[in-house]
């Protein structure tokens, strides 16, 4: 062997309670080599990557950088020890430039000067542009220098491309090929197979804490590693329901609304939805996804623009009201413990949330959420320690099929979904998407805001983009393709760009 | 890189813990508070083994003593009941002291003034009277909270002096005693007092004390198995969720703060018609604060905050007999107090974390 791993773990262990999140993990990455780190949710990665980077100290089993015992007890250490975290949530100064980050306390640690790091790494990033004007992948390339700067030559990058658009994944990747050649050690974790196959050298799977084995990218393929990571074979296709088309149900007219600064959300904003459809949504994140999906809820008000449910109209109705008119709408929030669940009751607590009201009499009758609770863990493979566990002790995927369950027993005739599948590992994913086709073919009209566009382009009918709140189109999905939904993803932010050029 | 030796310890988050194996380590957390005191007593010549158990012996050595430790029981349990409902909203209510106190002029009114009524129609006014008066003021930081997201905390703590000065100003003039020498109110007339009744054990303590018990019980039964209960569960925990619910949360606040501050209200009208005979600036007396302590340290129970209120007034009664006997001021009840509380807090730390050491692979 002639030169150390830059990166080498042996026998790294961590546990947290009674569940080892990683267990004996070895692993190794070498200079010049991108290495995908490939696991369920659950499975560790986070866990690794957090030893990394000092936020964890590992209960058992070494680190060795460049072939020498390092001992990370913060992020000040992983820094200085050349490790470069890129986190999913940017950490920036959004009044001050990208050079001003960058430089931002680093007085005599600036190894690279911002200018000829964005050369070397083929960066498109305007260094003078303020990190407010920034896109989420402009500012995704602001991180990414910063750790380059201070010379960071063993990066780790937490699904960084979750937020980005296919056009500026391939721009990432341009970039990771670039450390390649520059000899940096580069570890990405992600979900996404597609990309897994596509930049990576090798590829390291996770499975409960454990190491299931490293293989050459080139020596594998999708199927083998899904079947690697879940442990048994699974069906990867995303599959469309078919479904009569029904009548129309939700119907919003030129709907915009503004934040408290008075800055658009969503602008003239008009879509219709029918039952037995799936309408997907498309956008980069902050497109105004959020507030559309909220003023439908009732949990935010308009500027102006109308929302018809069957006929009713709704706009702003606060969800109580809502419930009042008798519109049976059910709405699955982003953030599932932040709104919709109760992350500190149990299941059978959190059932009771939209139907207790309907007791009769001044008493809570928690039998009837009882005996729904054993039917919903037993049908939809919930894994729990028991019905009193609090529900914040789930993982993310049990997480959101409780509330999925929930919503879906209220027989709802409208549902809205954002971002459903987000934090859900492969198995769970698929459930949730048969879950919403069953719900298609029973005529429930379905809005679903997604971000994985293969996703979206083989489970909805109709694909609506949106771009910096407004509509930019609405494709028929059989006859759209990603690269169309990407470029009208980013419609108003490439002629941004162009200004600046 | 330079060498450094190696991280031996860190802390390491604990998964849930039997409940039993809990409370043992808080239980262990006191005995250890009272052993820090103790050494504080040393340091100040005494033995703390004679002072300890002349404290014990002065808050429960004899029925009288008893009675008089279940007096100020009585008040501290009933304010923390109050307090730990509004707790459980997630609304740091820390007006309990002025909330008793409203309760008590308003109670007071009625002693003063309509004193003619019978006695079974004058007492239950008198409570009524209470529950309104310190609900209505408890209402006035949650209307201004739910209408303009104003801080609840400073809120109810500056609205304790205005009621605390209101008493002052009703001693000194409207309501003075002509016939006292003192600035003071007078004494309650018979009918306005309230009767008493045998506690087990302990010999006849004014009827706050199944007032108090009934209260424990009926809390804790609103609280896990009403709806109103469930709502303001939810709310406290998630307010987001209870509007994505459609629950009405502004109305929840609002009610749930009258229930917490017409609760104090009543504990200050038992305390004027019970034990004081009259209104005084002392009828709150510290209780408001002191139960913020006596719910943290029950967990937000009703039964724990029972116990723990009854543990503190064994306290304060004990520190008043130490007092008299070896002349040391009666603060030491609160240092006590405060060296527990910290202890306790400190092991719910350790019930959280606790201290790994970090084996070696060998590379």
């Amino acid at each position: 062997m002639s030169k150390p791993p830059a990166i080498q773990l042996i026998g790294l262990t961590k546990r947290f309670d009674r569940v080892t999140a990683c267990d004996r993990i070895d692993l190794e990455v070498n200079r010049g080599e991108i290495l995908a780190l490939l696991g369920e949710n659950g499975s560790g990665k986070t866990t690794l990557t957090n030893m990394l980077s000092g936020i964890y100290q590992p209960d058992a089993g070494s680190i060795l950088l460049d072939g020498k015992k390092a001992y990370i007890r913060s992020p000040r250490d992983a820094i200085r020890l050349g490790i470069g975290m890129i986190h999913q949530h940017f950490k920036l100064v959004e009044v001050l430039s990208a050079r001003e980050n960058i430089l931002l306390g680093q007085a005599g640690l600036i190894r690279i000067p911002p200018v000829e790091a964005v050369r070397t790494f083929g960066m498109k990033v305007d260094l003078d542009k303020k990190v407010y004007q920034m896109s989420v992948s402009e500012k995704q390339s602001v991180e990414i220098l910063k750790v380059l700067c201070r010379g960071a030559d063993k990066l780790v990058l937490d699904e960084p491309t979750a937020v980005l658009t296919p056009q500026e994944i391939l721009n990432l990747f341009d970039t990771l090929g670039k450390m390649r050649g520059e000899g940096k050690a580069v570890i990405i974790i992600t979900h996404k197979l597609d990309e897994v196959m596509a930049i990576s050298d090798r590829v390291t799977v996770l499975r409960r804490g454990q190491n299931a084995g490293t293989v050459f990218t080139e020596d594998t393929d999708r199927y083998s590693l899904t079947e690697r990571m879940v442990g048994r074979p699974i069906d990867l296709e995303v599959r469309r329901a078919e479904a009569p088309l029904g009548q129309t149900l939700l119907k919003v007219e030129q709907l915009t609304a503004r934040d408290p600064g008075g800055r658009p959300l969503i602008q003239d904003v008009s879509f219709t939805l029918r039952g037995g459809e799936i309408l997907g949504v498309a956008g980069v994140a902050g497109s105004g996804q959020k507030a559309l999906c909220e003023i439908i809820a009732g949990l935010e008000k308009p500027t102006s623009g109308s929302v018809f449910m069957e006929g009713q109209r709704i706009d702003g109705l606060s969800p109580r009201e809502i419930i009042r008119h008798g519109v049976s709408m059910a709405f699955i929030p982003e953030d599932r413990l932040g709104m919709g669940l109760v992350g500190g009751m149990s299941i059978p607590d959190n059932l009771l949330l939209k139907t207790y009201r309907d007791q009769k009499g001044f008493l809570l009758r928690r039998k009837g959420a009882r005996e729904d609770a054993v039917r919903m863990i037993s049908q939809l493979n919930i894994q729990t320690s028991g019905l009193n566990a609090r529900l914040s002790r789930l993982s993310g995927g049990n997480v959101q099929k409780v509330l999925l369950g929930r919503e879906i027993s209220l027989s709802p005739r409208v549902l809205i979904t954002a971002y459903p599948v987000r934090g859900l590992d492969i198995g769970a994913s698929m459930t949730i998407y048969d879950m919403l086709n069953e719900q298609k073919r029973k005529g429930v009209g379905i809005l679903f805001v997604g971000e994985d566009l293969d996703v979206l382009l083989s489970l909805c009918d109709r694909i609506m983009v949106l771009c910096a709140g407004r509509v930019s189109a609405i494709v028929e999905s059989r006859f759209a393709t990603k690269a169309l939904l990407g470029m009208k993803m980013t419609g108003l932010v490439t002629d941004k760009e162009d200004e600046y050029a | 890189m330079p060498k450094r030796p190696p991280l031996s310890f860190h802390l390491v988050q604990r998964g849930e813990i039997p409940r039993l194996y809990a409370w043992g380590y808080r239980l262990l957390a006191v005995l250890f508070a009272l052993m820090t005191g103790g050494v504080f007593l040393a340091a100040l010549g005494y033995s703390p083994l004679n002072i300890y158990g002349t404290m014990l012996k002065g808050a429960l050595g004899s029925p009288g003593m008893q009675r008089e430790t279940i007096k100020l029981t009585i008040p501290l349990a009933l304010t923390s009941l109050g307090v730990l409902l509004a707790f459980r909203m997630r609304f740091w209510n820390i007006g309990a002291e002025g909330q008793i106190a409203a309760g008590a002029i308003a109670a007071s009114y009625f002693a003063y003034f309509q004193a003619h009524l019978p006695t079974a129609v004058l007492l239950p006014l008198m409570a009524l009277a209470g529950i309104l008066a310190g609900g209505l003021w408890g209402l006035i930081p949650a209307w201004f909270k739910t209408r303009f997201g104003t801080n609840e905390t400073l809120f109810t703590l500056m609205l304790n002096y205005i009621v605390m000065n209101l008493i002052t100003f009703l001693r000194e003039g409207p309501w003075r005693d002509p016939a006292g020498g003192f600035a003071a109110t007078p004494r309650f007339p018979k009918g306005a007092r309230l009767p008493e009744l045998p506690l087990p054990f302990v010999g006849n303590v004014h009827i706050g004390w199944i007032v108090t018990l009934a209260m424990v019980l009926l809390l804790f039964l609103y609280m896990r198995y009403t709806k109103q209960g469930y709502e303001i569960a939810v709310v406290g925990e998630n307010e987001r969720t209870a509007r994505y619910a459609g629950m009405p949360v502004r109305k929840i606040v609002l009610r749930t703060m009258f229930l917490s501050a017409g609760i104090c209200g009543l504990a200050g009208m038992l305390q004027v018609a019970g034990p004081d005979r009259q209104l005084t600036d002392a009828v709150a007396g510290g209780r408001g604060f002191a139960a913020v302590s006596v719910v943290w340290l029950a967990r937000l129970s009703p039964f724990g905050s029972l116990a723990v209120a009854f543990l503190f007034s064994v306290m304060q009664k004990g520190c008043s007999m130490m007092q008299t006997e070896y002349r040391i001021p009666a603060s030491m009840s609160d240092i006590l107090q405060g060296i527990i509380l910290f202890c306790v807090l400190g092991a719910e730390f350790f019930l959280q974390y606790r201290i790994s050491r970090r084996k070696e692979a060998l590379a």
